[in-house]
């Protein structure tokens, strides 16, 4: 059988059209040429406007509907209680995009201002970007091949006017793949902090996310780890360590529906004590990264 | 226009049914595996073709992990589940060297390994292949219809999960249907309810509503709406979340034939005999 997935090297690496994972794609010939071989002036305007962000955290999973988003919600919701706190909420889950709904704000619109795109205000120190926002109806489709969805995540990067952040969050959507692969390459001189990674207990779940652990290492990116349960032995077996279980909570779903925290109306559930427990975990992650650069920097 | 003069490895296949759903973890590979088994268990040959290659879940639901993809005269030959050859599949997960090894494509490479299981599996007769795709509307759905295009696929299955946040992903993917000219067979509501085992009560874990809603804003059947009463207070019309069905899964096991008594039984039998009446006599 020849046919071995590998990974695509980049259209403007120097392997591009060349390496042996391009034998079988469409592109090798223009990749070959040399045609994506133009840096990326955007690379470098991302990194410019992501110095006014402390905190970059990436929210992934390899499996669908496992709470990535409710995650990245919660999380924020988390962080912003907090009032010093200014958080970033970043959603490139480009075809289907929850989080607007998730944070009570379907139907609010982005506006524009000399300084680029406004983000979404859920409280005055919690900004949400969704493409979701750009969409007229709630039954547009967003019928997009993945460069048109890289073309959107570099904008949501670079023309997002996210002002001063402690915190962003970009929630994803499942797989690995475009979306994943750009908002590393575009981040990765800005210094990502870390991923979550979340899983369900099934087997069926576990699999993808060992694909998506993966992922992470060779993009080189530090992992905090699956949040719910099933996942203690894979987090053993991979040396990654694991946050934290989230309980199913029938409240969680209808919260999420109404755009509302669950934090809010539900404080003493298992469920909230567990993210809690995550959020501080991550927060002393952050901290603990940043004074070691700090250390760095200084010596 | 080649493709319908030469209709190849498709030639064979009766029917095709798309399994799709805008949002992820709804139950698209559960539904795909349960209904190739139901209609198998009709006395159907089936074939299942899944075309999620970042996540490829049907190897493990059926338990055919680490099979060999062989090549044979007119291709690839599709994994055979069992011994009389009724059900069969492919997936990029047999072809991974490593089952962790994460599949980090870009579109243009998806859409060049979809368009090959489409036109070089040798999936010979089949009365239905099944076809499992990833959560969205991107590159691997634009280009399995368009592969498949020429064989005109009966239909659609939309999944969604009773949650509003999922029919708000859903409800583009029915925009999707449309644009592409899809016709939508029916929507399932996954993962309806939990009934304890013990006192029979319902819970609503992942919310109410989603499944009908859907149905109403596509103008389609709500599949499994005329079914008989199911357990106290559970909604009607929608698979229930159900322990074994999900320790079958994680097995790789047949519920079909294991669990007929089981909460998710009746919800999934009476889906494939909708597929089943629903689907236009062939001549022989």
């Amino acid at each position: 059988m020849e046919e071995v997935p590998h990974d695509c090297p980049g259209a403007d690496s120097a392997q591009a059209g060349r390496g042996a994972s391009c034998q079988g794609c469409p592109n090798q010939r223009l990749c070959a040429s040399g045609a994506g071989a133009t840096p990326d002036t955007a690379i470098e305007e991302i990194k410019e406007k992501m110095k006014t962000v402390k905190h970059k955290i990436l929210v992934l999973s390899g499996k669908g509907g496992v709470g990535k988003s409710t995650f990245s919600a919660h999380l924020a919701h988390g962080l912003a209680e907090d009032e010093n706190t200014q958080i970033a909420l970043l959603d490139i889950d480009i075809c289907g995009p929850s989080i607007p709904k998730i944070m009570g704000l379907e139907g609010e619109q982005v506006h524009q201002s000399g300084s680029g795109w406004s983000p979404v205000y859920v409280e005055d120190n919690l900004g949400v970007m969704s493409v979701g926002f750009l969409l007229s109806s709630p039954d547009d489709a967003v019928i997009w091949r993945g460069p048109k969805k890289n073309g959107m995540i570099k904008q949501f990067l670079r023309d997002v006017d996210w002002g001063e952040v402690d915190y962003l969050i970009v929630d994803t959507p499942p797989g690995t793949s475009d979306e994943h692969l750009s908002v590393v390459r575009y981040l990765a001189t800005a210094h990502i902090d870390g991923a979550v990674i979340i899983t369900t207990p099934q087997e069926v779940s576990l699999q993808d996310v060992r694909k998506e652990i993966n992922f992470c290492r060779k993009k080189e990116s530090q992992i905090f780890p699956p949040t719910t349960g099933g996942a203690e032995l894979m987090c053993q077996d991979l040396e990654v360590p694991l946050l934290g279980r989230v309980p199913l909570d029938p409240l969680i779903g209808k919260n999420c529906d109404k755009g509302q925290s669950f934090f809010i109306d539900a404080p003493d559930s298992p469920a909230t004590l567990a993210y809690r427990s995550i959020i501080q975990r991550i927060q002393e992650f952050c901290n603990l990264h940043q004074s070691k650069e700090e250390n760095l920097i200084s010596s | 226009m080649e493709a319908a003069a030469e209709p190849g490895n498709l030639a064979g296949v009766r029917h095709i049914i798309l399994v799709l759903s805008g949002k992820g973890g709804v139950g698209k590979s559960t539904i795909s595996t349960e209904l190739a088994l139901a209609l198998r268990h009709a006395g159907k040959k089936v074939g299942i073709l899944d075309v999620d290659l970042c996540g490829p879940s049907i190897p493990r639901m059926l338990g055919a992990q680490g099979r060999a993809v062989h090549q044979c005269d007119r291709g690839w030959a599709p994994v055979f589940l069992d011994r009389e050859q009724s059900i069969s599949l492919m997936s990029v997960g047999f072809l991974l060297e490593k089952p962790d090894e994460a599949v980090v494509w870009r579109g243009p490479k998806k859409n060049a390994l979809i368009k090959q299981f489409v036109s070089d599996v040798a999936w010979g007769e089949l009365d239905y292949l099944v076809v499992d795709t990833p959560p969205g509307t991107s590159d691997e759905h634009m280009a399995t219809i368009e592969a498949l295009r020429p064989y005109q696929p009966l239909g659609a299955l939309v999944v969604t999960t009773p949650q509003a946040v999922s029919v708000g992903d859903v409800r583009r993917e029915l925009t999707f249907c449309r644009k592409t000219g899809l016709r939508v067979m029916g929507i399932v509501e996954n993962m309806s309810g939990f009934t304890c085992p013990h006192c029979t009560e319902c819970t609503s874990v992942f919310s109410r509503g989603g499944g009908e809603e859907l149905a109403q804003l596509a103008g389609v059947p709500f599949l499994g709406a005329d079914m008989a009463p199911p357990p106290p207070l559970c909604p009607a019309g929608s698979v229930p979340l159900d322990p074994a069905l999900m320790r079958t899964l994680e097995e790789g096991h047949d519920f079909i034939q294991e669990f007929p008594g089981s909460p998710a039984f009746a919800a999934l039998t009476s889906i494939a005999q909708k597929i089943l009446d629903a689907t236009p006599a062939c001549l022989p």
